[in-house]
């Protein structure tokens, strides 16, 4: 079903013994490459965003500094990304934007990857009305589109950026809880388990301690898709003026401000920011596709 | 039959039960009074008591949840805090415009994506897989607001090929009357064939944005389906025999890969029926996204209450009928077997 090659990991699965090959780092960094070109590209971008994020706004002017007599200059030497109608410094918001959205978009991921796994071994291991109540719930919240939960959720908790965390995480956790529970539906057969069980491990051990950390999987594949999706619904909810608000550096913020601006033919002020956001994405695309994730 | 089409309903009640549940809990147990959020941020204490009032928020929380329940059943959605208006409605008279956009751009996602995923899938792991899969990335990723500026930017602003973004029609034209609700074929029904031209214009922007991103899942849907039928053993024997490659991949190939190919339009198209709020707030389209947008930008929680409730029990409704459908034409569903599908 999946498009995607034998992965490395699964590579050597029933055929005989395991015999780890000598290790040369430079080798393996090469076949990698070469085996994953797609992964690598993503990772080279996202090595780029993180350093920008974290040494950016030491070299770039202030973010909220307006300046009526410079609005609106095309991109030049001196502002490399123009400057919007208020006369900021496109470039300088962009980079502190990416601050913000990038940690936004990681917390996101971790956090909804964390509590749907607990809740997914919970539901797969333990089985019966407890599994039930879960898959009928997850149905119920998967038959929303996730940005129109997530645009509902932060309607009513108010506009602010641990709200939007708390409602784009919400909106992902479903899909997180399937994919755990599938793969500890799978693992819980499995001999360890037996074993683990005759060595006098209680349930709760097991199912916490064995099957959840070889349940992961799949969910830190997704993990990464979904930490480029939460970007994208963070800054997509900021497009439509909910979540995070003007003036806040970010990059929703920036292409909400500047959208207006194209049809008079400043494009600057909501091309650059949107490109970073579609750019960064698709780093953590990139890298999610190659280890086999799925579109959700 | 009788049995999995009975099972099938029961649990989509209960789906769409669940829904009803978690919309009421989400707006109305959620923090903050409930009379406060809805009045809005400038609103006074009488104000605010008459809005606890006329919405019977001071009654007990399993009355409002009953009446509530009882409400959606009869089909109505609520009143609208601002325009005072049956929610139910004011959706209606906006969900034309919202299919309309959802058909085409699902057709024209399509149209992109089974001969790419067709593709890939006859030639896996060369360069045109490779291309596919990239473009399917691509698409997956892409923002739809930054897509929409781009092409506005360009093919509005910069050649002026097609219409602005402010509507369905210009200004000027007079909306064709009132068919189906989709003005391309409601014009040409009439015989307005400038008329449907023009909606076409309007119609072409914010469709190939949607199309763009839409494509990429029926891309990926449409390959894997191609992969497993191709790897199918009456395909080898096909093969094995000298049946031409071309037909083999139409016949055998593509026909058995329908359902799973029927399956993915039908998901896709779910996610459209709710409009889609992005693109209908950046092309200033009239359908539900954009009443959505309106509701919170006016702060209108019974409207989005509303939107969302019909946005969820749609999509449960549409997996029904696809259900049901695939139930019809392939007897090993409805008797209970399983398919690889």
């Amino acid at each position: 079903m999946s498009a995607i090659p034998a992965d490395d990991f699964h590579e050597h699965e029933g055929g005989g013994p395991f015999i780890p090959p000598e290790i040369d780092a430079t080798a393996q960094r090469a076949s990698f490459v070469r085996r994953k070109p797609l992964a690598a590209i993503g990772i080279v971008i996202l090595s780029v965003y993180v350093l920008v994020a974290v040494l950016g706004p030491f070299f770039v002017v202030d973010p909220l500094t307006t300046d009526p007599s410079n609005a609106l200059l095309p991109p030049s030497a001196e502002h490399w990304f123009g400057t919007d109608k208020f006369g900021r410094d496109v470039f300088a918001r962009a980079v502190y934007s990416a601050r913000l959205d990038l940690s936004v978009g990681v917390a996101i991921a971790m956090a909804a990857t964390a509590i749907g796994s607990v809740i997914g071994v919970i539901a797969g291991y333990w089985g019966g009305w407890v599994d039930e109540v879960m898959m009928r719930l997850t149905d119920v919240v998967l038959a929303f589109p996730g940005f129109v939960l997530a645009l509902v959720l932060v309607a009513v908790l108010g506009n602010s950026i641990p709200n939007v965390m708390i409602a784009v995480g919400a909106a992902y956790i479903p899909y997180f809880i399937r994919l755990t529970r599938a793969e500890v539906l799978t693992q819980r057969e499995l001999e360890y388990v037996d074993g683990a069980r005759l060595a006098g491990n209680s349930r709760w051990r097991i199912a916490f301690r064995h099957v959840l950390p070889n349940s992961l999987r799949p969910s830190l594949v997704q993990a990464t898709l979904v930490a480029g999706w939460s970007i994208l619904t963070v800054a997509g909810l900021a497009f439509l003026g909910v979540g995070i608000r003007p003036p806040t550096p970010e990059w929703g913020v920036m292409v909400a401000e500047g959208a207006p601006d194209i049809i008079t033919g400043q494009w600057w002020t909501a091309l650059f920011p949107g490109g970073l956001i579609v750019l960064a994405v698709m780093a953590f695309h990139f890298i999610g596709d190659e280890f086999g994730g799925e579109p959700l | 039959m009788w049995r999995y089409l009975g099972k099938r309903l029961l649990i989509s009640l209960g789906t769409i039960l669940g829904i009803i549940i978690l919309v009421f809990f989400i707006v109305r147990i959620l923090p903050g009074d409930a009379a406060v959020v809805r009045a809005g941020p400038y609103a006074n204490e009488e104000k605010i008591e008459q809005i606890r009032e006329r919405y019977g928020l001071s009654d007990p929380i399993v009355e409002q949840f009953t009446r509530y329940v009882g409400n959606v059943v009869t089909g109505d959605l609520g009143t609208s805090i601002r325009t005072e208006a049956s929610v139910t409605d004011e959706l209606m008279a906006r969900l034309p415009a919202s299919l309309e956009l959802a058909f085409y751009s699902v057709l024209v996602a399509s149209m992109i994506g089974i001969p790419l995923g067709i593709a890939a899938a006859a030639y896996q792991g060369t360069w045109i897989d490779k291309s596919a899969r990239v473009f399917a990335v691509f698409g997956s990723s892409m923002a739809l607001f930054w897509l929409g500026l781009l092409l506005i930017y360009f093919f509005f602003f910069r050649f002026g090929w097609f219409p602005g973004p402010i509507d369905r029609l210009a200004v000027t034209t007079l909306a064709p009357l009132h068919i189906t609700g989709f003005y391309t074929i409601d014009a040409a029904l009439t015989g307005r064939f400038h008329v449907m031209w023009e909606a076409f214009r309007y119609l072409a922007l914010p469709v190939i944005t949607l199309a763009f991103v839409l494509a990429a899942p029926i891309l990926k849907m449409v390959r894997a389906a191609m992969v497993d039928t191709l790897s199918a053993d009456h395909v080898r024997t096909a093969r094995a025999v000298g049946v031409p490659w071309r037909r083999i991949l139409l016949r055998d190939g593509f026909r058995n890969a329908l359902i799973p190919v029927a399956t993915a339009i039908g998901i896709v198209f779910g996610y459209m029926l709710g409009g889609n709020i992005i693109v209908e707030f950046l092309f200033a389209w009239p359908g539900v996204g954009r009443y959505a947008y309106t509701a919170i930008q006016n702060n209108d929680l019974e409207a989005l209450q509303g939107f969302v409730v019909m946005v969820g029990v749609l999509y449960v409704v549409l997996n029904v009928v696809i259900d049901l459908f695939y139930a019809w034409i392939d007897p090993r569903i409805r008797l209970g077997q399983k398919v690889a599908a």
